[in-house]
């Protein structure tokens, strides 16, 4: 039982990031890894202040570039356990490029994205997800721009796990992270979660009246993937949308394992003549 | 001996290839080189020329007089035949009255029957011929060049051939002769700073294209399988940063190159580095902007946007490298000081640095010493690893993930405690400003270069310049000491901190002080004058996007210094 939760928190009573802490931790003890064997890259925003909330290895960035520290994490060590782990606004809105990239990438991670469906840390206003005609603050006439569909976008980007849980359902949860965990892939998790403090729409009720476990799925076929990403209103669908294997990020980088980790090498300036002769 | 060759074209006339085996030819016949590049922002058309410069002594600049032009197009006669000596030779598919040495090179013709595209390999041959070399050496270049195309190796020796002895024997240079125990290399400064980087052990490279900065990424990438490292081209700057952070977090040697608005993409990520106290080496490569700019051509004009660079306040280091064989040098160093000091180390080159090529004194690799401080087990004590433990000097053990047995580490991009965790306590925010600070106070005592003097004690006018324009100002400093004037020259290398004793020396001394940038608003003196209170007033300074020559530098101080009185 090596990973612990730390008594002091900054997140609002009630926020959804308890119980995903919760079930991250579980899902580690579970997994029997240690402190060496996993490592989080996080974002901005409060979803990303999970590391200094759950003692782990941990790289609390900048917003929006959650993702690529951890493709160098990934090429200096193969062997340790990848998590992105970050909100909406920092994972689909400020840092859509690396999402989409990385996903053609297949780099292999798990992404937690904490999908509430508004800025909580800037204090309510709209994000990606927001449904249209949510009035914020800044949005007082409504959200006009359509909600991104994260699990549409990863499809057609190159995830090779695209799944969507909610933090209402602790048992789902822990069963799409220890899968996402077994993925050897991108391995996307659309984690729905209630702001309680600035979402007054998407609430526990709402999303718990609403979740529906996936059943006569194919999680092979893109296709109805696809379509089962679509449903969204009265009926949101959660599980594994899709699942497929293709060569991963470091799998193109074969040299790099005839030798030591790029993290325990030694460097012998010396070794390198052979360099110079293309200069003579 | 010094002589000025300029081959032009359009772009896609295969300049690039041509400028490469003649210059390798050159080398190999044991001559001193500098090469030059000034090319158009454009893949086909439009007017690009390269100059290769040789002499038997050392040669540290571009030279505007030329001895020999070689003409792929009619382009090249018209730009550049008022630059021709009067002794001097054309090369070109047609004669031009007037011009005394106008040598015919019937390239298209001789090529068409052998391999149309070989048109500049009867060119090189020409050339060699007028100017006196044999062809032993260009042929073993042609070979290694082609090396696995039988065919185009056997067109182009032919064709080589061919162009040699189409024409007759102008001049009589013959291998040069230096000491055979002085090896030499012949690379760019884009070669030279990935050559520094991947001796000094770099394991990760990030970078997104952008012109002039692409040859270290080429350089690496072509290089990765055999160095065992990993070159990643990234979505856009800040993926490249942010991807190069997170590999030295993880316990690599992490490097982005970029030019000036990559930079400025990367800014926050700079920001990252000197919070988190993530080492990291950045080689900006400057061209002309502000925008987009003049995307192939050089400039000194990011020196104040970089040393400025990202919001708040933290250490970082600016190394501005003098030449090719410094680019080499001052890469290595910078990735054992961003690990020392675990701060961003910035390589402020550019493009005339970047793209010129030059013979070096053979790299002695053995010499060199990479210093990663790093951190493993807690020996010391059971606690709690602290990432940013408040020592004496501000630097804090480093360790990475996997390193401790049963610990963790924690970076943070916010005001952090020891262990790394999110803080806005007052004495910890103004203990981490000073511990940081404190490294860099460490780093101005213990290895900061103090600028270099060239020159006599005793000087009516002293020049002062940065970082690549070093080879012409010297060029310029030379002639104009061969012409009775008492001058000196002071090469700035570390630019940002500033070392300052040397100047402080000189500005208490009745000396008058020109600063030389290629930049219009004088940069270097802006930041003497904010760091020194040093006012100077004589700037020589060029933004037109293309570099210094020695003879220009010498001009411009007498007309602009020592005769306007």
């Amino acid at each position: 039982m090596m990973f612990k939760e730390r008594e002091i928190t900054s997140w609002c009573p009630g926020c959804g990031n308890f119980p995903l802490r919760k079930t991250l931790k579980e899902s580690f003890n579970k997994m029997n890894l240690s402190y060496k064997d996993v490592v989080m890259f996080t974002g901005i925003g409060q979803a990303a202040k999970m590391p200094h909330f759950l003692k782990i290895n941990g790289y609390n960035g900048l917003h929006g570039r959650a993702i690529p520290p951890a493709v160098g994490m990934r090429i200096v060590n193969p062997e340790i356990k990848v998590i992105v782990e970050s909100g909406d606004g920092c994972s689909y809105g400020e840092g859509g490029n690396h999402f989409l990239h990385n996903m053609r990438r297949n780099l292999d991670i798990v992404h937690l994205a904490h999908n509430n469906q508004i800025y909580g840390l800037t204090k309510g206003q709209a994000s990606p997800t927001s449904g249209t005609d949510m009035r914020t603050d800044v949005q007082p006439e409504g959200v006009t721009a359509q909600p991104l569909n994260p699990l549409r976008i990863a499809l057609s980007s190159g995830a090779t796990f695209v799944a969507r849980s909610f933090v209402g359902d602790r048992e789902h949860l822990a069963k799409m992270i220890e899968k996402a965990f077994k993925h050897r892939g991108y391995a996307l998790v659309d984690v729905l979660q209630p702001c309680v403090s600035f979402n007054k729409i998407n609430t526990y009720k709402w999303y718990s009246e609403r979740v529906k476990k996936l059943d006569n799925h194919d999680k092979n076929d893109i296709e109805a993937a696809f379509s089962k990403a679509g449903i969204w209103g009265d009926e949101i669908p959660i599980g594994v949308f899709y699942e497929d294997e293709r060569e991963i990020f470091r799998d193109h980088f074969p040299w790099l394992d005839n030798d030591e980790i790029i993290s325990n090498r030694e460097i012998d300036p010396s070794n390198m003549e052979d360099l110079l002769t293309e200069f003579q | 001996m010094d002589y000025n060759i300029l081959i032009g074209g359009e772009a896609g006339q295969g300049l690039k290839t041509t400028a490469y085996l003649l210059g390798k030819t050159i080398f190999r016949n044991k001559y001193h080189i500098f090469t030059t590049k000034d090319y158009m922002s454009r893949v086909r058309g439009g007017h690009n020329f390269i100059k290769i410069r040789f002499s038997d002594e050392e040669v540290k600049g571009p030279k505007d007089d030329l001895d020999l032009i070689m003409a792929l197009n009619e382009e090249t006669i018209e730009n550049h035949l008022g630059d021709l000596k009067n002794e001097g030779i054309l090369l070109a598919e047609r004669e031009v009255e007037d011009i005394k040495n106008s040598v015919l090179v019937r390239a298209k013709e001789i090529a068409k029957e052998i391999n149309s595209k070989g048109v500049n390999s009867v060119f090189i041959g020409a050339f060699l011929q007028t100017i006196g070399f044999d062809l032993i050496e260009a042929k073993k270049v042609i070979d290694e060049y082609f090396a696995g195309d039988k065919n185009k190796v056997e067109d182009n020796l032919l064709l080589l051939e061919k162009g040699y002895k189409s024409c007759e024997r102008i001049e009589n240079m013959e291998m040069n002769e230096f000491d055979e125990s002085e090896e030499r290399l012949y690379l760019d400064g884009n070669q030279a700073v990935g050559l520094g980087a991947a001796s000094a052990g770099v394991s990760f490279y990030a970078a997104y294209p952008m012109s002039p900065s692409t040859g270290i990424l080429n350089y690496l990438a072509t290089h990765q399988k055999r160095l065992s490292i990993a070159v990643e081209q990234a979505e856009d700057e800040l993926g490249a940063i942010n991807m190069a952070l997170g590999a030295a977090y993880g316990g690599g040697r992490a490097m982005v190159g970029t030019s000036g608005g990559g930079f400025a993409l990367m800014n926050e990520g700079l920001g990252m580095s000197g919070v988190g106290e993530i080492p990291l080496v950045i080689a900006e490569v400057q061209r002309p902007g502000p925008a987009t700019g003049l995307p192939t051509r050089t400039s000194q004009g990011d020196l104040n946007f970089v040393i400025n660079s990202s919001q708040g306040e933290f250490p970082m280091m600016v190394i501005a490298p003098k030449d090719q064989e410094d680019a080499f040098y001052q890469t290595f160093r910078a990735h054992n000081l961003a690990e020392k000091y675990q701060i961003p180390v910035i390589i402020l080159s550019d493009q005339f640095l970047a793209d010129s090529s030059s013979d070096i004194k053979k790299i002695n690799l053995d010499k060199l010493e990479v210093k990663r401080n790093l951190y493993f087990n807690s020996e010391e004590n059971e606690d709690e690893y602290k990432r940013y433990k408040l020592t004496a000097d501000g630097i804090s053990p480093r360790a990475y993930p996997g390193s401790l047995e049963n610990d963790t580490i924690l970076v943070d991009s916010h005001e952090h405690n020891e262990y790394g965790r999110v803080t806005e306590d007052i004495e910890l925010r103004n203990e981490m400003i000073n511990k940081r600070e404190n490294k860099l106070n460490k780093l101005i005592d213990e290895d900061l270069k103090e600028a270099e003097y060239y020159g006599e004690k005793d000087i009516d006018y002293l020049l002062i310049g940065w970082g690549s324009t070093y080879g012409p100002i010297l060029e310029a400093t030379n002639k104009l000491i061969n012409n009775g004037i008492k001058v000196g020259f002071l090469s700035f290398n570390d630019i940002w901190p500033l070392p300052k004793t040397k100047l402080k020396n000189w500005a208490e001394k009745d000396v008058k002080k020109i600063v030389i940038e290629n930049n219009a608003k004088s940069q270097f003196s802006r930041l003497i004058g904010s760091e020194l209170q040093i006012k100077i007033k004589n700037k020589i300074l060029k933004y037109s996007g293309r570099p210094f020559s020695g003879d220009e530098i010498y001009e411009r101080i007498m007309d602009e210094v020592v005769n306007d009185v």
